[in-house]
């Protein structure tokens, strides 16, 4: 076992940012499933919705995606 | 890949080289004039949409051809979101927005291509077109509706002023992070996916003929991967007449 303590941090750091990725999962299940519910009370209002439901998912992934990118930058730019 | 090259021993898979940009016609320095392999897929796309929208108007057929019913269906859809979202005012600027959503779709589908070459995966190329779209759209609310436009950033309906200036502080900023979360959302998904796919890509190499259990993972993970590509194009034109619809109807 030998190896320098920065590629170690690397290493520990890229795997912690991957931690945020499930949690914008946590959130896009949340929005994707009180859609959901939400459809099945009024399925004639649900139509309208999906716009605004894609808005939502894509504002919730992106902060996983951006977790995404500092684990890719740990890896690969530092 | 700062440390981890040449470690020899364990998987020895690069996913992330499929993202290199390299000149077509051999060497390797890039100069802004190099024809490389990000140019030449991107001009593939436009070809591809110049292919599909030329091609499917071109019949004009009363019952149309299944070219001419893509084409139709694309432009309705588009056209449809637009409305809703921005309303009539928005259909003026309908056109640059289909071209978004059409380039957006086309380099993303080209990028599922087995040894094809996303552009889309790469900031650069998204940042330009996020930026444009946020330069653009700052300029159309001011012109439209010159000092008011910054009604977009007060709260007139906060109950008190000590309120409405921290919201107004936190909507400027929410406002100039835009082009970033722009970019990110559309490059780090499709990055994400290709990486997927390329590291499943190497479990398959290493195992050789037993590979079963990988190339069935590949396979799903490809069918993910086409839902991924149309819904990150719709998201990134969606957004887009978002902003569009906040420019040309500020205030809250």
């Amino acid at each position: 076992m030998e190896g320098n303590i920065a590629e170690m941090g690397q290493f520990i750091g890229a795997g912690l940012a991957c931690l945020g990725m499930g949690f914008a999962g946590i959130g896009v299940g949340n929005v994707a499933g009180n859609f959901l519910s939400g459809a099945l009370r009024n399925p004639a209002a649900a139509g309208e919705q999906t716009a605004t439901l894609f808005i939502g998912l894509a504002f919730a992934e992106a902060l996983g995606i951006f977790s995404f990118l500092v684990a890719l930058l740990l890896m690969f730019a530092v | 890949m700062a440390t981890t090259e040449g470690s020899g021993s364990g998987l020895n898979i690069h996913p992330m080289d499929q993202f290199q940009v390299s000149p077509l016609f051999g060497g390797t320095e890039v100069h802004w004039y190099t024809p490389t392999n990000a140019a030449l897929w991107m001009l593939a796309a436009v070809g591809a949409v110049a292919l599909l929208m030329v091609m499917g108007s071109r019949g004009r057929a009363l019952v149309p051809s299944r070219g001419q019913t893509a084409a139709e269906v694309t432009y309705g859809f588009v056209r449809k979101m637009v409305e809703d979202v921005a309303g009539r005012e928005g259909m003026k600027y309908f056109p640059y927005i289909f071209t978004l959503f059409l380039f957006v779709l086309a380099t993303n589908m080209l990028a599922l291509i087995p040894a094809s070459f996303s552009p889309t995966s790469h900031i650069a190329v998204t940042a330009v077109m996020s930026l444009v779209v946020f330069v653009t759209v700052t300029v159309i609310g001011f012109v439209k509706h010159g000092a008011g436009f910054l009604k977009l950033f007060w709260v007139a309906s906060a109950p008190t002023l000590a309120l409405r200036i921290v919201l107004a502080l936190i909507e400027l900023i929410s406002y100039f992070v835009r082009p970033l979360s722009h970019s990110i959302r559309l490059a780090g998904n499709i990055m994400a996916g290709h990486t997927v796919l390329k590291v499943f890509a190497g479990f398959a190499g290493v195992l050789g003929a037993g590979a079963v259990v990988p190339i069935l993972a590949i396979t799903a993970i490809y069918g993910l991967e086409v839902l991924v590509a149309v819904i990150q194009a719709y998201v990134f034109t969606i957004l887009t007449v978002v902003y569009l619809n906040d420019a040309l109807h500020p205030g809250h």
